[in-house]
């Protein structure tokens, strides 16, 4: 990959808000080369898409979030793909990983209420034919996410002036 | 009462920005572009392996001249860095600090008399130091239009039948000024051709934006004539884990090691662990930090030259080194009147030396979102003055 499209990559995976003129200066490039990239690399589906990363505690959202490990038994003909496919297309299901290990797939759920998390598993998940098994984990607090530490962090140690 | 000072501390003057720092020190809700240390925390592993080291009891002195481990390191370091090899036995001290590195390094080579040439501006330790160890400081004044770089005019015209050592203070706290190969290759030539001897002080050697980093010790005929200093303060965030450097010729090593033993018997033992993880695996951590400092770099160039202000593209350190001549103000007058008006702290030029006069020293160790506030309100503070 070429050098300015890593750099656009790394500054954006932390800050899609950007104002192209800006990181154009920053990355010692012009305007419209990072507009192209840009542009590019969203219609080859590098970029898939741009996310907000929002603390609903803070909101005031009630919010709840699983992991639920699942393991299926793959079918003739229907490998794991379509299996995935069944459980990614509900809109709840907010990522399905296929994993090496005890179990096959990882999928990370949000939903309103511990309620509604516990229906969507035992009326959805479990009921398909090839889901053999599930555990399903509640998350209690989340630390860090995407590479950003959530917790504040401390005041400047520094002192203001030194030579 | 005797006098119980001794005439050679006395003699030394305070900085002469005192009165500036004095200001700054009461001013309790500024911001600052005034620091010379990086805003990144140290890197986790590094911290984490300090902190290992302490519950593995490891809190008794090392050998005199540091941990066979870390040397073996720091030597490794040094030949993948600037190609210079250095027996890790007896040609590496640690230090606290590059600081006590500058120190020792004049105490080891000065008799009383001897004349130091330091390029002004440049770091504020050279001169009492060179001065405590006897030595007579010779400031070679650097200049704007060279981008504030050594030239071997410059460097021979200060040189005397008593001069000993150039100080190289390259990249520069505060111009960020860098020498590239070619720039260093006359200043090698005129150090031996007067069989002088430099004191490289690389501590930014981390930190430059244009090609890689060159030690004068890698030039033909030097290494045997300089002692390179660096340390783990800059490139690598760790200023409070006080840690840093010297290497050069075993003829010389010898004998500072011995002010060393005697002075500080050997650097403190859990930094000295935590810098070998440093060395070993935090080169993609040091590059993230590199790319951070350029973009911001970047960023202040370009504001500059939107602002009108006078200013050469630096390509080291985290230092910028606008000019502000323009506003008829000393560098002091200009300091103190943008931390009164709009609570900003900056270094004035003079702090690094007379002919800092006219310049101010901007750090760039903030986050891009510091900056921003800061230049706001520094651009504010700019068209008040030219109104």
């Amino acid at each position: 990959m070429e050098v300015t499209r890593r750099q656009i990559l790394n500054y954006m995976e932390r800050n899609c808000k950007v104002d192209v003129g800006e990181l154009a200066v920053l990355l010692g490039t012009d305007e419209d080369t990072v507009k192209r990239e840009i542009a590019a690399m969203e219609k080859e589906k590098i970029i898939c898409g741009y996310h907000t990363m929002i603390d609903w505690d803070k909101a005031g959202v009630d919010q709840v979030n699983a992991l639920i490990e699942v393991r299926v038994t793959p079918q003739r003909g229907r490998g794991f793909e379509k299996i995935a496919e069944r459980i990614y297309n509900y809109p709840e299901v907010s990522s399905i990983s296929l994993i090496s290990g005890g179990y096959d797939f990882l999928v990370t759920i949000e939903g309103k209420s511990l309620m509604e998390v516990s229906r969507f598993v035992s009326e959805k998940l479990s009921p398909i034919d090839e889901v053999v098994g599930t555990a399903t984990h509640f998350i209690l607090k989340k630390y860090k996410d995407h590479g950003t530490i959530l917790a504040q962090k401390d005041k400047e140690e520094r002192m203001l002036v030194t030579l | 009462m005797r006098n119980p000072l001794s005439k050679q501390i006395t003699e030394i003057q305070p900085s002469g920005i005192r009165k500036f720092f004095d200001i700054v020190g009461e001013m309790k809700d500024a911001i600052s572009l005034g620091v010379g240390e990086p805003d990144f925390d140290t890197p986790w592993r590094v911290r984490e392996e300090g902190i290992y080291s302490l519950e593995r009891g490891r809190t008794f002195y090392t050998s005199n001249a540091g941990l066979q481990e870390l040397k073996d390191e720091i030597c490794k370091y040094l030949e993948r860095k600037i190609g210079v090899r250095y027996d890790s036995k007896d040609e590496v001290v640690v230090t606290v600090g590059g600081s006590e590195a500058i120190d020792i390094g004049f105490r080891a080579m000065l008799d009383s008399g001897d004349e130091v040439l330091i390029p002004q501006p440049s770091y504020v330790s050279y001169l009492p130091c060179a001065a405590l160890a006897g030595g007579v400081p010779v400031v070679i004044p650097l200049q704007n239009e060279n981008e504030f770089k050594l030239t071997r005019e410059e460097l021979e015209a200060a040189i005397t039948p008593r001069t000993k050592i150039l100080v190289l203070p390259f990249p520069n706290n505060p111009t960020g000024a860098i020498m590239t190969r070619e720039e260093l290759e006359p200043i090698a030539e005129a150090v031996v051709e007067h069989d002088l001897y430099v004191i490289s002080d690389e501590i930014y050697s981390e930190l430059t934006y244009q090609g890689e980093h060159v030690s004068i010790a890698s030039l033909p005929g030097m290494r045997e004539r300089t002692l390179v200093i660096n340390g783990f303060s800059k490139g690598f965030a760790m200023t409070g884990w006080r840690l840093g450097y010297v290497c050069g010729p075993k003829l010389i090593m010898e004998q500072l090691l011995k002010i060393h033993q005697y002075a500080i018997m050997c650097a403190p033992t859990n930094s000295q662990y935590a810098a070998v993880e440093a060395l070993r695996n935090c080169g993609e951590e040091v590059e993230k930090m590199r790319e951070a400092y350029n973009q911001r770099r970047r960023y202040l160039v370009s504001e500059f030259a939107r602002m009108g202000l006078e200013c050469f593209e630096p390509y080291g350190a985290f230092y910028i080194f606008p000019s502000i001549r323009e506003f008829g103000m000393t560098s002091e007058e200009f300091a103190e009147k943008f931390l009164e008006e709009e609570k900003v702290a900056v270094v004035p030029g003079t702090a690094f030396g007379e002919c800092g006069e006219g310049f101010l020293r901007i750090s760039y160790a903030y986050s891009l979102e510091d900056l921003k506030v800061a230049l706001e309100r520094f651009e504010r503070f700019l068209e008040k003055l030219r109104r």
